[in-house]
């Protein structure tokens, strides 16, 4: 005690050392024949679908995916809201106009290494046509290969996250 | 040169080659089994990815650690820096060279071979590098050397984790080291030899873990500490010191560090599996001395499988128990192991002269059932001791006791005062 160790205040009488180091042994060597639990990652994959023991959660927020209406065009609309509420500041939107005054994205891009995967995108759209998607397999060979354009974002097939909504929050 | 000495030199020539192959091979898939048994104990699988069933995952370390930087860190002490990992890494190779992994094998040839000339061997050749005479004293001094790799990484680091992993593995070395050299004394009390052949030979009879329960006992312990292995990894207390005295250590450099603490491992394991579990002896025949090819390999596999056990248990007791405190692993030193030691010594010492000058029993199995059944008493009571806190206890625990008997002795008193009186 001389250099001031704190010392935990043990119960005394059922102090026990080797019979907890053997208990603690015999656990150690019980699991070593217990099922294992590690997914096999490549070969098994968390799937939407996959309601087992690796479920990917339906809010789950992870790259951007642009909806697209039955001729295959966007469905944005330009309207600016996802650039403005975006707390990382990642979006960019040039908005352009056809012959009918439909206001379509001349540019959209996200550039996914600032993105934070709020969701407030998702949130905000009044068009449901930005989404984030459920997936997580985002290797590229290049940083720039992280900026999605327009294309790439129609592009994305993956699930989109159903958001976590405040008032109704176990999801039913 | 003699034709017996060239024999002599061709044998220890490729025993040497076998010897350090297996070593080196069996330390490098120690790191497998290691990474397996972990997984296996936290219901993972460990790694399986390289070759079948990640068996050549040790490989592809090894490539890693080979085309990796080397890094020097500024201010460092270059010539010392560079020289540690080695200084570490000979001494725990040296150890293996002087245990004997087999039964000696008779071994008669004489032939000429070319320009090297004639050579002879005659009678039984013991499988082991070199059969030193001086045993285990040997291995007690090469193992000690290997703290001036650590020490002297410590220092040569210039980085304030690696003092503190350094400055403590020699503080430890040097506690265990004594209690380690304490508990083997029984052994010598009962063969009278510190010669690894002469103490395989003198338990044929018996196996000295039966008679010299609590030497095996703190011998197993100090092992533990001498190769800086969990619960006694303080040196390298990754939760504390970042990686300890290798922190600044980078690519082979730093795997020879690694090899050198697996090769301790073996050692220990070796060491505990020759000193008290007979060695290569097969229990119950007396065959495996016979000295044929084919009773020298089933002693080799006994050895294998002995030592293969205690490794096993090394990294079981590893994945069970949590690190000591550092004023916890001084105490258990100093204030448990070498008194029990010590203690220990005297008991033994007491026992084999009671056996052998008063009582006169010259049956050597009736002397080793007779100190077994004595060891079984020390054991238990130890053991109780121990498991209770006894022994060990923080001087926090000792200062509770004083103030509870205190607080005991005023209750009383002042019971007495407020007592209704009864008349």
């Amino acid at each position: 005690m001389a250099i001031g160790v704190k010392v935990m205040k043990r119960p005394e009488t059922d102090v026990s050392y080797i019979r907890a180091t053997l208990k603690g042994m015999r656990l150690t060597f019980k699991h070593m024949f217990e099922t294992k639990v590690t997914m096999q990652y490549p070969e098994e994959k968390a799937t939407r679908d996959d309601r087992g023991a690796w479920a990917l959660s339906p809010r789950w927020r992870g790259t951007h995916r642009m909806l697209t209406d039955e001729q295959g065009r966007s469905k944005c609309v330009a309207c600016g809201l996802c650039p403005q509420i975006c707390p990382a500041n990642c979006i960019k939107l040039v908005p352009g106009e056809d012959e009918h005054g439909n206001r379509y994205p001349l540019i959209y891009e996200i550039d996914e290494f600032r993105c934070v995967f709020c969701g407030y995108c998702q949130e905000v759209c009044p068009e449901e046509a930005i989404h984030v998607g459920q997936h997580y397999e985002n290797s590229e060979y290049s940083r720039g290969r992280f900026v999605y354009d327009l294309e790439r974002l129609h592009s994305q097939t993956h699930a989109v996250s159903t958001l976590w909504d405040p008032t109704d929050p176990a999801g039913e | 040169m003699s034709p017996e000495m060239k024999g002599f030199l061709l044998l220890s020539v490729i025993k040497l080659i076998f010897v350090f192959t297996v070593i080196l091979v069996g330390v490098a898939m120690l790191t497998l089994m290691e990474r397996k048994v972990s997984a296996w104990m936290q219901n993972r699988r460990g790694p399986n990815r390289v070759g079948w069933a990640g068996l050549l995952q040790p490989a592809a370390d090894g490539l890693k650690n080979i085309l990796k930087e080397e890094t020097l860190p500024r201010q460092s002490s270059r010539v010392i820096f560079v020289l540690a990992p080695a200084l570490s890494f000979i001494p725990a190779l040296m150890l293996s060279a002087v245990i004997p992994f087999a039964a000696p094998l008779q071994l008669d040839f004489d032939f000429t071979l070319g320009v090297l000339g004639r050579f002879v061997h005659h009678g039984a050749m013991p499988m082991v590098v070199a059969d030193v005479p001086i045993g285990f004293l040997f291995v007690l001094a090469i193992s000690s050397l290997g703290i001036y790799g650590i020490a002297l990484a410590g220092w040569a680091s210039n980085s304030k984790y690696s003092l503190l992993g350094g400055l403590r593995a020699s503080a430890q070395m040097v506690s265990y080291e004594v209690a380690m050299g304490m508990s083997l004394i029984p052994i010598l009390l009962l063969t009278g030899n510190v010669s690894f052949s002469a103490i395989i030979a003198a338990q044929h009879t018996l196996w000295f873990v039966l008679p010299l329960f609590l030497s095996f006992f703190l011998f197993l312990v100090s092992g533990f500490a001498e190769t800086n292995r969990l619960p006694f990894d303080l040196p390298e207390a990754e939760s504390e010191l970042i990686a300890g005295y290798h922190t600044e250590y980078s690519a082979m450099k730093f795997s020879m560090f690694f090899i050198a603490e697996y090769a301790n491992v073996v050692t220990v394991s070796a060491m505990v599996a020759t000193l008290f579990f007979g060695g290569w002896d097969i229990p119950f025949t007396h065959w495996d001395e016979s000295g044929t090819w084919l009773a020298v390999l089933a002693s080799g596999v006994f050895f294998f499988l002995k030592t293969f056990f205690w490794i096993f248990f090394v990294m079981w007791i590893r994945w069970t128990l949590p690190r000591f405190r550092y004023d916890q692993l001084m105490a258990l030193g100093w204030k448990v192991m070498l008194p029990l030691a010590l203690g220990y010594i005297m008991v033994t010492a007491g026992a084999v002269w009671l056996l052998d000058s008063v009582l006169g029993i010259s049956s050597e199995l009736m002397r080793m059932l007779l100190l077994t059944a004595l060891n079984l008493v020390i054991a238990v009571w130890v053991f109780r001791l121990l498991d209770r806190g006894a022994i060990i206890s923080g001087s926090e625990s000792r200062r509770f006791r004083l103030e509870a008997a205190k607080a005991a002795a005023n209750a009383t008193f002042v019971g007495r005062e407020n007592a209704p009186v009864t008349l």
